[in-house]
C-alpha cells in the first residue's frame, strides 16, 4: 500500500510540474492545485496506513495501543486542505482577471514587468 | 508574561476584525489603521524590552506543555524582528493614509495590512513549525490580496508570478514539514532538534534531503540567487504602502525562517552552510548587477533587496567555518544587518512614493528638478540611500563592517570581496537615483501633477523622518544593537536558554 501510495504521490508532482511548464495559464493554475494535493497527500502518508485501528485511548490506559495511525497528521492534512482551497480559490479568480485585464492566456506574453 | 507573548498576534487580528465591521466607513478604518499599528508597536517593544531583561521566554497556547500544543517562544532574534516589526507597521499606517488611493482603502487595504502583520509576527513568534507553516499562508493570502487590489495590468502580471512562485514555495514547505513529521513524529521545533540530532547519527542522507527542501522553500521566500525572479517583477506594481511593508518584511520572513531552522532545528549541516555560502555570494553580485540595468525607482530598489538578502544569507552561510569567533560573529553580523535592513529599505520605497507623488512617476528618465524643488526631501534620501550604500556613520556601515569582518575572520576571500564590490555598485545605484531625480533639470515635456502632489505630503513625510532618525540613531550607537544582535547570535548558537524557555514536557508517557 505504502508503495502505491509513494507511486501516486510522485506521478502527481510529476504531473503538476509538467502543468506548471505549459504557458497556458490555465493549466498554471491546475498544476498548482496538483501540486496542493501531492504535498496533502504526502502529509497524510507519513502518518502510516493502517486499517480499523482508530487512536483510542482504552479505559484505565494512557496511550493508545500500539500500531494505531498516527492522528495528527490527519488533523494537519485537514488544515492543509482548507488553506489550499483559499488560495486555489484566489488563484482561479486571479487567473481570470489576468485573462481579463491582458486579453491572452499565454505567459510568455505577460513580459510588461520584466524588462 | 505570558500574554505578552501572544500580544503581537491578537492586536492585529482584533484591529482587522474591527476594521472589517467598520468596513463602510473609510475614515474609521484609517483610524483603526494607525491606533492598531501604534498599539502593535507598544506591544513589540513591551515584548523585547520582557525579552532583554528576562531572557528567552515561552507560552504554550491553551496552557498545553510544550511538545503537544503549539508553543509561543521569544528569544532575542524573534524580539528584535517583532519590534522592527511593530515600528514598520506603524510607519506605513501613518503614510498609507495619504498615500493610498481612495477606492484601495474602501475595499479593504487596512483590514489585509493587519492581517499581514499578523502573519509576520506569528511566523517570528511561533515555536511550532506546522504553525510556521499556517503563518506564512495567513501572512501571503494577505500579501496576495494587497498585490492584486485596484486590478491594474502591471499589477495583474506581477501577482500572477508572485502567486505562482509562493504557492510552489509553500507546497515545499509542506512536503518538507510532512517528512520530518514522519521522521521523528514531532513539530515543536525545540523538540526537533533533539530527535534530529539523533537522526542524523543513523540516516544523515534522509536528514539532508530534508533540509534541502525546507531550504528550498525559504529560499524562493527569501529571495535568493537562482529563485529569486518573481521578486523585481512583481514589487513595483502595488501601492507604494503595500510594497514598501513587502520589501521591508516579506522577504525576511524568509530569512528568518532560515537562521531559525537551520540554527536550532538542523544545528549541524555542513552541507547546507557551505552552499548557503555560494548562494551568498551569487546573490549579492547577481542582485546588484540587475539593480544597474534599471531606470524605475523602486524597480532598482527591488533588486537591492536581492543583493541585500545575499549578505543576511552570508551570515548564516559562515556557520561552515570552523573558527568559532567567525561563527558567532557571522550570526551577529546577520542579525544587525536584517534590523537595519528592514528599517532602511522601507524607508526608501516610502520615499520613492513622494517622488511618485511629487513627478507623477517613478521612471528615472521622466523625472528632474526634485533637489531645486524639494531640498529636504534630497537629504531625506540621503540618509538611508547612503545606509544602504554603507557609508558612515550610518547603520548600514556598522553592518557591512560587521558581516566583511566576518567573512574575513573565516578566511573567505572571495566572499568579503564579493560583499564589497556589491556595496560599491549600490553606491552607484544609489547616485543614478540621486542624479536622475534629485540633480538633473526637469527633462523637456515632463509634466508635474497639478497643485505639485502636495496635497497630504506632511503625513508621508512623518514616517520617512521617524525612520531616517532610527537610521541615524543606530548609525551613531551602533553598540546598543551590536549588543543586542550580539546576545540574539549567543541565543542562536548556543540554544540552551530557547529549550530552558520551551521547556519541553517529555516525561513517562511522552509519545
Amino acid at each position: 500500500m505504502l508503495l502505491v501510495m509513494a507511486l501516486v504521490i510522485g506521478g502527481l508532482y510529476a504531473t503538476a510540474v509538467y502543468l506548471m511548464l505549459r504557458r497556458n495559464i490555465v493549466k498554471l493554475l491546475f498544476g498548482l492545485m496538483v501540486l496542493g494535493y501531492a504535498s496533502n497527500l504526502l502529509l497524510f502518508t507519513v502518518g502510516g496506513l493502517v486499517r480499523g485501528k482508530p487512536p483510542l485511548v482504552p479505559p484505565g490506559a494512557t496511550a493508545p495501543p500500539p500500531g494505531v495511525a498516527d492522528p495528527l497528521p490527519q488533523a494537519l492534512v485537514l488544515t492543509a486542505i482548507v488553506i489550499g482551497f483559499a488560495l486555489t480559490a484566489f488563484a482561479a479568480v486571479l487567473v481570470k482577471r489576468v485573462y481579463k485585464v491582458t486579453c491572452t492566456d499565454d505567459s510568455d506574453a505577460l513580459r510588461m514587468t520584466d524588462s | 508574561m505570558s500574554t505578552l507573548l501572544v500580544l503581537p498576534v491578537l492586536i492585529p487580528l482584533v484591529s482587522a476584525a474591527t476594521s472589517l465591521v467598520a468596513w463602510r466607513s473609510e475614515r474609521a478604518q484609517r483610524a483603526i489603521g494607525v491606533a492598531g499599528t501604534g498599539a502593535l508597536l507598544a506591544a513589540s517593544l513591551a515584548l523585547a524590552n520582557a525579552v532583554v531583561r528576562e531572557g528567552a521566554i515561552a507560552t504554550g497556547m491553551g496552557g498545553w506543555p510544550a511538545p503537544f500544543g503549539i508553543t509561543f517562544v521569544a528569544d532575542m532574534l524573534s524580539a528584535l524582528m517583532v519590534a522592527v516589526t511593530g515600528l514598520m507597521g506603524f510607519a506605513v499606517a501613518v503614510y498609507s493614509t495619504a498615500e493610498v488611493d481612495r477606492e484601495r482603502r474602501s475595499f479593504g487595504f487596512y483590514p489585509l495590512l493587519h492581517v499581514l502583520l499578523m502573519g509576520v509576527c506569528g511566523a517570528f513568534l511561533t515555536g511550532d513549525l506546522f504553525n510556521l507553516y499556517v503563518c506564512f499562508e495567513i501572512m501571503l493570502i494577505a500579501s496576495f490580496v494587497l498585490l492584486a487590489l485596484g486590478g491594474e495590468r502591471a499589477q495583474m502580471e506581477g501577482a500572477l508570478k508572485y502567486v505562482t512562485l509562493n504557492l510552489v514555495s509553500s507546497s515545499i514547505f509542506l512536503a518538507g514539514v510532512g517528512l520530518l513529521y514522519g521522521m521523528t513524529g514531532t513539530l515543536n521545533m525545540a523538540h526537533l532538534a533533539e530527535r534530529v540530532a539523533e537522526l542524523s547519527l543513523t540516516h544523515p542522507h534522509l536528514v539532508t534531503a530534508v533540509a534541502g527542501l525546507l531550504l528550498v522553500s525559504f529560499g524562493i521566500k527569501a529571495g535568493v540567487f537562482p529563485l529569486y525572479f518573481w521578486l523585481p517583477s512583481s514589487y513595483h506594481t502595488p501601492p507604494v504602502s503595500a510594497s514598501a511593508i513587502f520589501a521591508g518584511l516579506l522577504t525576511k520572513v524568509g530569512v528568518y525562517a532560515m537562521i531559525r531552522v537551520f540554527t536550532l532545528v538542523f544545528a549541524d549541516v555542513a552541507s547546507v552552510y557551505r552552499l548557503l555560502l555560494w548562494v551568498a555570494g551569487l546573490t549579492m553580485v547577481a542582485g546588484v548587477l540587475g539593480a544597474v540595468s534599471q531606470f524605475n525607482v523602486r524597480r532598482i530598489l527591488s533588486f537591492h533587496i536581492i543583493s541585500q538578502i545575499g549578505y543576511m544569507v552570508m551570515g548564516l552561510g559562515l556557520l561552515a567555518s570552523p573558527n568559532v569567533t567567525a561563527r558567532r560573529l557571522g550570526l551577529i553580523a546577520a542579525v544587525f544587518y536584517i534590523v537595519h535592513h528592514i528599517v532602511v529599505k522601507t524607508n526608501l520605497f516610502l520615499i520613492a512614493g513622494v517622488v511618485r507623488r511629487l513627478r507623477g512617476t517613478e521612471e528615472l528618465k521622466k523625472t528632474g528638478g526634485l533637489l531645486a524643488d524639494a531640498p529636504w526631501l534630497a537629504a531625506l534620501f540621503l540618509v538611508p540611500a547612503f545606509s544602504l550604500a554603507g557609508i558612515p556613520p550610518l547603520s548600514g556601515f556598522w553592518a557591512k563592517l560587521a558581516i566583511i569582518r566576518a567573512g574575513l575572520e573565516a578566511e573567505q576571500w572571495f566572499l568579503a570581496g564579493a560583499a564589497i564590490f556589491a556595496g560599491l555598485l549600490t553606491l552607484l545605484s544609489m547616485i543614478k537615483i540621486w542624479n536622475e531625480a534629485f540633480w538633473k533639470p526637469l527633462p523637456e515635456g515632463a509634466t508635474v501633477p497639478a497643485g505639485g502632489g502636495r496635497a497630504g505630503l506632511v503625513v508621508m513625510v512623518a514616517p520617512v523622518v521617524l525612520l531616517a532618525v532610527v537610521t541615524i540613531l543606530i548609525g551613531l550607537f551602533p553598540q546598543a544593537l551590536l549588543e543586542l544582535a550580539g546576545q540574539a547570535g549567543d541565543q542562536l548558537l548556543d540554544a540552551s536558554a530557547y529549550h530552558a524557555a520551551v521547556d519541553l514536557a517529555t516525561g513517562p508517557g511522552a509519545p
